[in-house]
């Protein structure tokens, strides 16, 4: 037996051992097994090809997890999505290869309200495309939050660029944003649908999410008829919960009328800032199988603490894990990693480790309707998986199987069978 | 025949485990030579299994240079299915330990020519050199791999009806329904264990206690194939106090009185 560290060719057979995986929603000891990019069922490996596995690796009893699915990240790294003027290209790179290292595997670029022309600039610059070393995480496809919301709930979406007149036709859309090919969720406020515009979403296979939206509880129950399935950032940017109309919020409580029981799924910025524990508390225990984590983060996402960045047009500075607009205590956006957010999630409700995770890899893969290539480690799905403390802190991430970050303090050694 | 009488089943896990870990190291085995070990399924060696998987994992033995052959398996079950002893031997034994695929034999009970696949199995043992050391439990009627009930003593490796003890004693496994419990199995005859140098039985509780007592005092019999092991010139059955419910206070005095001597057969 040889050490090598050469672990990531992928045609290898690859059994980790001394780990406990999150599968069927249990975490169990047993050995994971990967080959060709893929989570193989060792079984039929060894019945069928009787072979042995090339490399094994120790991972020193801690959690082999499936790797983390962001569906709403604006940028990071000094990157905004969301401004025509940068170079998206390599926006997009060094997002998908930074945010690997919290665990990130996929990820949906997402875009705030920008004119039609600057749409032009942006989304056909922006693909799907699978992850690697050399890309980082995966790519899903855009998220479009935005213009299509409402202007009393327009948040930081520059206002005159809202578009919340009543939708009439799909084209009004495809104007707008140009080329819908690569987008895979556009948030909307589900009043604006004049009839039929949520439906004919759906059916180009784009998930609707709601949200900067003073929909009511029925104009929710329309949208989720309708074929909407998402809720953007609860709470935040919607009608605040009222006994008599609960409002979008009110859509976790799950009972529709005509009984038709889509799950609906709500993301939540669970950094411990911009909701408030009690508020997570609130949603999770109303929901726990809806709940999706996502980090909402700005370009301030991964720029070094304590000194000023210049992002766009303003200065802004790091402290205490919150971006602030330098010299003010203004926030400016959440610059939480998806591994902080896992963490505080499971420190906030005590949902346990499983659960956490889920939120953060199965519920969002769910969303999407990807969860036989994503979101789980079953057999047969995309080897992105991360390997995680019992502090559910990231050890290493692994894409298609290919390892493409690790923890300095994380020495696991691949050792090479002959 | 020895008899060793131990206190638990644990205590059966263990001492066979043992057993079989002091003949694979004595045989020596290499690359030119495979220590043959005949395997069965069921709860009662899931115990030795685990045992035998911490021998590993502690580094005491290595089944790097073994094969193994399995008794038997259930016909037409898919491979896959987590009753299949396939899946059962994958996922309690195979998977822990460094043994090569190549050296695990189990008989395909999906074989499009099951009585080739049979006559096949027998060939493959014999080409083999035999087999060192068969492993094997009991039913509580006293049958050995699925060697019902008045199964010939002669007998080779061969398709199998299920006795309606055994189908319904199988149909925990299958949801508590009979109709999905298997008919017919594939499994190694009476003569093929009694082919193998030595033979070790597992027999714990006190369902078992009957099918004991007819295994060893009493005549050989098809009935309780089992007992065709008093031929054998080397079989070591192992049970617990639970199963020696159905002996002879002499017979347990006996074979206690030798557990000095037989102790020393698992010293390292």
């Amino acid at each position: 037996m040889t050490s090598s560290p050469k672990f990531h060719h992928c045609d290898q057979l690859i059994k980790f051992y001394n780990c406990f995986i999150i599968r069927d929603g249990q975490l169990v000891k047993e050995d994971f097994w990967i080959k060709s990019g893929k989570i193989i069922n060792p079984e039929p490996i060894f019945y069928d090809e009787k072979s042995k596995p090339d490399v094994v690796i120790d991972c020193k009893h801690n959690i082999i997890a499936p790797g983390y699915i962001d569906l709403q990240i604006n940028g990071g790294y000094g990157f905004d999505f969301s401004n025509d003027n940068v170079d998206i290209e390599k926006a997009i790179d060094s997002v998908a290869r930074g945010i690997v290292a919290s665990g990130v595997t996929s990820f949906c670029p997402t875009l705030i309200t920008q004119s039609p022309e600057s749409y032009k600039k942006i989304i056909p610059f922006i693909h799907r495309r699978p992850g690697s070393l050399e890309n980082g995480a995966s790519i899903l496809g855009l998220h479009l939050e935005g213009p299509f919301i409402n202007r009393k709930k327009r948040g930081a979406h520059p206002e005159h660029l809202v578009r919340d007149n009543i939708m009439k036709s799909f084209n009004e859309l495809v104007d707008v944003y140009g080329t819908l090919e690569d987008v895979a969720i556009i948030t909307l406020a589900p009043e604006l649908d004049g009839g039929s515009i949520i439906k004919e979403i759906v059916s180009h296979n784009i998930i609707v999410s709601m949200g900067h939206s003073v929909a009511t509880l029925n104009q929710g129950y329309v949208a989720i008829s309708n074929g909407a399935n998402f809720i953007t950032h609860l709470f935040n940017a919607m009608l605040p919960f009222h006994h008599r109309d609960p409002g979008l919020v009110g859509l976790l409580a799950h009972s529709y009328p005509n009984s038709s029981k889509v799950p609906v799924y709500y993301g939540i910025i669970a950094d411990g800032i911009h909701t408030h524990d009690a508020a997570l508390r609130i949603a999770y225990q109303t929901n726990p199988d809806g709940l999706v984590c996502v980090t909402d983060a700005i370009s301030a996402l991964g720029l070094e603490p304590g000194k000023k960045h210049k992002l766009g047009e303003q200065f802004i500075e790091i402290c205490d894990s919150k971006a602030f607009i330098a010299g003010t205590e203004t926030l400016c956006g959440s610059i939480a990693t998806m591994s902080q957010c896992v963490r505080n999630l499971n420190a906030v409700t005590n949902c346990g480790i499983v659960k956490a995770v889920e939120c953060a890899s199965l519920h969002p893969a769910q969303v999407l309707g990807i969860t036989e290539f994503k979101g789980t480690l079953n057999f047969g799905s995309d080897a992105d998986f991360i390997i995680l403390d019992n502090q559910l802190n990231v050890l290493a991430t692994f894409i298609g199987g290919q390892k493409v970050w690790i923890a300095d303090h994380f020495p696991i050694k691949a050792a090479q069978l002959s | 025949m020895r008899l060793i009488i131990l206190d638990k089943s644990e205590d059966v896990a263990l001492w066979a485990a043992k057993y079989i870990r002091k003949c694979i190291n004595t045989f020596n085995p290499g690359p030119d030579r495979l220590f043959n070990l005949g395997l069965p399924t069921g709860s009662t060696p899931l115990g030795t299994y685990r045992q035998l998987i911490n021998f590993y994992k502690e580094g005491t033995v290595s089944f790097k240079y073994v094969r193994t052959f399995n008794m038997d398996e259930y016909v037409g079950l898919p491979r896959d299915h987590p009753e299949s002893y396939h899946s059962f031997m994958f996922n309690n034994f195979f998977k822990h330990i460094d043994i090569d695929p190549i050296n695990v034999n189990i008989l395909d009970g999906n074989a499009p020519d099951l009585e080739a696949e049979c006559n096949a199995y027998e060939k493959k043992i014999s080409d083999c050199g035999g087999i060192e050391l068969f492993v094997g439990g009991i039913g509580p009627d006293g049958h050995i791999a699925f060697n019902e009930p008045g199964s010939s003593l002669s007998s080779r490796t061969r398709v199998k009806t299920l006795a309606m003890d055994t189908i319904l004693a199988n149909a925990r496994f299958f949801d508590g329904d009979i109709t999905k419990v298997p008919h017919e199995a594939l499994t190694v005859g009476v003569a093929t264990v009694m082919d193998a140098r030595e033979v070790m039985i597992l027999i714990t509780g006190a369902a078992k206690a009957f099918a004991l007592h007819k295994a060893i005092e009493e005549g050989v019999s098809h009935m309780w194939t089992v007992s065709a092991l008093q031929m054998h010139p080397k079989t070591t059955l192992i049970c617990d106090e639970d199963a020696t419910l159905e002996l002879k206070v002499k017979t347990v005095k006996y074979f206690k009185s030798l557990m000095r001597v037989h102790n020393k057969l698992v010293d390292e």
